[in-house]
């Protein structure tokens, strides 16, 4: 039973380092095949949308993670090969979306709606303040009234 | 109106231009990507014949002079073989000369022989194994095929396989335009 228990737990629980680059991609320089890595994380695999073309075993994906590693070899910086790529297939290609007219709403959009809700929190607690310790439906006591109260509260305390 | 009024119509003016951008958002199609290079001249490749064919391959400066179509297909490719008697009908009206990117074949002779067994319709092809041209024209899925305009510029891209509606609708009437643009 415990064997069993354990052999579960190993299949649910081990996973091969589930890297999709594969060792005949990988560049001898380490510190360029960091900087590739790094690229390749924030470029979608256009096959299977979701993925990075660094997570992806699509073929498209490892011809892609190919050829960012290539013009890394040739003297690309990281933000070259980037535009190279968004040049054929669009901002889309990219995993984080660029701030730009199209994505304003997108990255200003947030900030925008709690600024919003601080406001009217903000409305609603001043009109609760001059509120509070009234009963619904009543006035607050004019000058006149003021007046007289403070008569009725003076002749008491004589 | 009132403060109150506000209170409750300003959410309800949110969640509308909510729904607003869903409801175009949620039914775009994300395989279909904008086609970068509309309005770009071609860029630059250049691609080995395939095995067996001829000696002369496919590069950017032969899609200058003339108005072609180039064609990205594979012998893996299901949707290729749906499309190919569309080409080989179109190759008999010698409407347009059609190129193509025999793209990602694993072995030198499937595309060979892929064009033997089902007709080649093509003037040019050149082989892509490992994506080169591909990624530069933007392709993202075979088939799809790209109108080329006179001075080597790319004027439409139609993603899957190329029919006779699509023909009718879309390229036809862009190529006639094309052609009283500059005629030859």
């Amino acid at each position: 039973m415990r064997f069993y228990l354990c052999a579960l737990l190993f299949v649910v629980f081990w996973s091969p380092a589930g890297l999709a680059v594969n060792p005949d991609e990988i560049l001898k320089d380490p510190a360029l095949e960091a900087r590739a890595r790094d690229i390749s994380k924030g470029l979608r695999c256009l096959v299977c949308q979701n993925q990075s073309i660094d997570d992806s075993d699509a073929s498209l994906a490892k011809d892609l993670r190919v050829l960012v590693r290539d013009r890394l070899r040739a003297g690309d910086s990281n933000e070259q090969v980037v535009t190279y790529v968004v040049s054929r297939y669009g901002d889309f290609v990219l995993l984080k979306p660029p701030f730009n007219s199209a994505t304003l709403i997108l990255w200003v959009g947030p900030f925008l709606l709690v600024i919003a809700g601080l406001i009217a929190i903000a409305l609603f607690f001043r009109k609760n303040q001059t509120t509070a310790a009234l009963p619904t439906g009543a006035k607050p006591l004019s000058k006149a009234e003021e007046k007289r109260l403070a008569d009725l509260l003076a002749e008491a305390e004589q | 109106m009132t403060k109150k009024q506000i209170f409750f119509i300003a959410p309800l003016l949110v969640f509308l231009v909510l729904v607003g951008y869903f409801a175009v958002g949620l039914t775009r199609d994300p395989s279909v990507l904008p086609n970068m290079l509309a309005g770009k001249p071609v860029p630059e490749f250049s691609l080995v014949p395939l095995q067996g064919r001829d000696s002369v391959g496919f590069k950017n400066t032969d899609l200058l002079n003339d108005i072609t179509l180039v064609n990205v297909f594979g012998s893996w490719c299901v949707a290729c073989r749906v499309e190919h008697p569309f080409l080989m009908a179109l190759k008999k009206q010698n409407l347009i000369p059609i190129h193509a990117i025999d793209w990602r074949e694993e072995d030198k002779q499937a595309g060979p022989q892929w064009l033997k067994r089902y007709g080649d319709p093509y003037s040019r092809v050149g082989d892509d194994p490992k994506s080169r041209a591909a990624i530069a024209f933007g392709v993202t899925g075979a088939p799809e095929t790209f109108l080329v305009d006179k001075k080597g510029v790319v004027r439409f891209k139609y993603i899957g396989p190329l029919n006779d509606e699509a023909w009718r609708t879309q390229l036809q009437p862009l190529i006639e335009k094309l052609r009283t643009e500059s005629p030859s």
